[in-house]
């Protein structure tokens, strides 16, 4: 039944994949009116001008396209064109360190919040004020006060993935079974020992479940965080082939972004996965 | 000194009440226990019972009072008192073989892995999981789960075992084996036991002194039965025992009625020397109604 369920669900997306193909390739199959005009003047003209063809790439276009940088996804022509796989290994490179140190942060603070009523109370307000902030309104402070558009970046994917597993963490803590912690205390466990055998793998859930959300907003910043700081990573290669007006290349990007955002995000699924216990 | 091996001597616990003032659960709560002695508290819900099971495991505070196990005032919890909850509380994230040996760990730090396994398995094969070690709790059924919880606690070799209804989530059948099981266990190692439960029957199949608690607030001890079937009764035919059905109503008489009515401020109702009863010897077990049976057997006492 549920392999079944898996081959029919498989058939529907193929079925809807392809159908939009279609209607993609058939939308900007189209042959505008075609002026006549000079053969210099015709040269300075896009496509679009002198053959009619659409001005929204087809996806043989764009298949083309990606082909291409899978071809030779690391070359390195100077600083406005390098490979999208150069591109990319900048972008997960400042999102794993910016992520790294929200981890080192986050679940520290996030276990005295969740042990400690007196401290939960207290940092309340900060976070409660700091969490709703867009991590992209402190790019500017970062810039002026670090003054490297790198460490700035990194900086901003710190502080956007902080809040959900600081938040998350110390309710994972603050919700550890009170039986667990009474056993704990029976065998006369000792503070340190109880963190690590009985609190951290009882939130341990919970704690991924906040890794992977912030996982998740890391990497929607960095596209953004890159447009603004520039220089290098996938966000810069958009707006950098905006520029260029090669919307082939920006789907092709589009496409590559959400691809490895879903990559990160099964990875974090998979250490969820055995941290999880059946109750 | 071995007369009392546990003296609760006074205690009380009030909480604060909504309009101000408090609330006694219970108070000024007087009761000694031998070493290697099987005590049952029943009582009805609310009346205190676990939060005295929770003092003597060092988990709760008294408002007053203290008690002394072994000599030495209780302050906090120890690995002298091994507690079996109710809920079995189970580590979900580890196996059989790994709930028992982080008890046994938690006891001898020093001891090596192998020594500590060694110690674990002893008990597992004791309380007959032997098999089922590397099975999580998840995969084990209720009355597996609670003799996990037993080989836990026994693993460390506790002086007391305390037992909040550790049988009461399970079916009959479950229930009644696990009781012989107990049983068995506490009669080889000699073990002391405080034990709260709703089951009358299990109450004098397991005790040798059931405690009968009255209803919260303000509960007092309102006299200890001792039991007086032989030790060695067997599952089998210790409900067929001649004293068996005066104990049985003795009990069943206190806990519907008198439970409601038993004031700790009746003449001659002294809490630091809570009567002892010793029922069914005199009357026959039909003639055995509430009030009959209750002053004939304190007078028998007396």
């Amino acid at each position: 039944m549920t392999s079944s369920l898996t081959w029919r669900a498989a058939i529907v997306s193929i079925a809807i994949f392809v159908s939009f193909l279609l209607a993609w390739h058939l939308a900007t199959r189209g042959t505008g009116p075609v002026t006549q005009m000079d053969a210099e003047y015709a040269k300075l003209m896009g496509a679009t001008a002198t053959q009619g063809k659409s001005a929204m790439p087809g996806p043989l276009d764009v298949a083309a396209k990606l082909w291409q940088h899978i071809q030779s996804p690391f070359y390195d022509k100077g600083p406005n064109d390098k490979g999208v796989g150069i591109q990319l290994a900048y972008s997960i490179a400042r999102v794993a360190i910016g992520y790294f140190l929200a981890v080192m942060v986050a679940i520290p603070i996030g276990f005295l919040i969740g042990m400690s009523p007196l401290m939960s109370r207290a940092l309340d307000p900060f976070i409660q004020v700091l969490k709703p902030i867009s991590p992209l309104a402190w790019m500017p402070l970062a810039l002026y006060t670090i003054k490297d558009s790198g460490l700035s970046a990194i900086f901003v994917i710190f502080i956007c993935s902080v809040w959900p597993m600081l938040l998350n963490t110390a309710f994972g803590v603050s919700a550890v079974r009170k039986e667990w912690l009474n056993v704990a205390r029976t065998l006369e466990v000792g503070p340190i020992r109880r963190a690590f055998t009985i609190i951290l793998p009882a939130a341990a859930p919970t704690i991924l479940t906040g890794m992977r959300i912030s996982i998740g907003i890391a990497w929607l910043v960095i596209v953004a965080a890159e447009m603004l700081v520039g220089g290098t990573g996938i966000g810069y290669f958009v707006w950098n082939e905006w520029n260029n007006l090669s919307i082939t290349n920006v789907i092709t990007a589009i496409l590559l972004i959400g691809l490895v955002g879903m990559v990160l995000d099964q990875l974090l699924a998979r250490v969820a996965k055995l941290v999880t216990f059946p109750e | 000194m071995t007369d009392k091996f546990i003296s609760i001597e006074g205690i009380a616990k009030r909480y604060p009440a909504p309009g101000g003032g408090t609330t006694a659960i219970f108070e000024n709560l007087w009761l000694g226990m031998k070493r290697g002695e099987f005590v049952c508290v029943i009582g009805h819900s609310g009346c205190g019972k676990t939060t005295v099971l929770n003092i003597l495991a060092g988990l709760d505070e008294t408002s007053e009072g203290a008690v002394i196990v072994d000599g030495q005032s209780i302050e906090g919890p120890s690995l002298d008192r091994a507690v079996i909850f109710q809920s079995h509380a189970l580590l979900p994230w580890r196996t059989v073989m790994g709930n028992v040996a982080y008890a046994v760990s938690s006891k001898w730090r020093r001891w090596s892995s192998q020594k500590i396994q060694a110690q674990a398995q002893k008990y597992i094969d004791l309380v007959g999981l032997t098999g089922s070690e590397h099975k999580r709790p998840s995969e084990l059924s209720g009355g597996m789960k609670q003799r996990v919880g037993i080989a836990r606690a026994l693993s460390i070799t506790p002086k007391i075992m305390l037992m909040d209804e550790p049988f009461s989530a399970l079916d009959a059948l479950t229930r009644g084996s696990l009781q012989d099981e107990v049983r068995r266990i506490c009669l080889e190692t000699g073990q002391t036991v405080f034990m709260i439960t709703h089951d009358v029957d299990e109450a004098i199949y397991l005790a040798d002194k059931i405690v009968l608690m009255t209803n919260g607030p303000n509960a007092v001890l309102a006299e200890i039965v001792e039991n007086p079937l032989p030790k060695d009764r067997k599952r089998t035919d210790f409900h067929k025992h001649p004293l068996y059905y005066g104990v049985r109503n003795h009990i069943i008489d206190f806990l519907i009625t008198r439970s409601r009515n038993f004031s700790g401020n009746a003449e001659g109702y002294d809490p630091r020397h809570v009567p002892v009863v010793k029922p069914g010897f005199s009357e026959p077990a039909i003639a055995a109604t509430g009030k009959g049976s209750a002053s004939a057997s304190r007078a028998a006492s007396a």
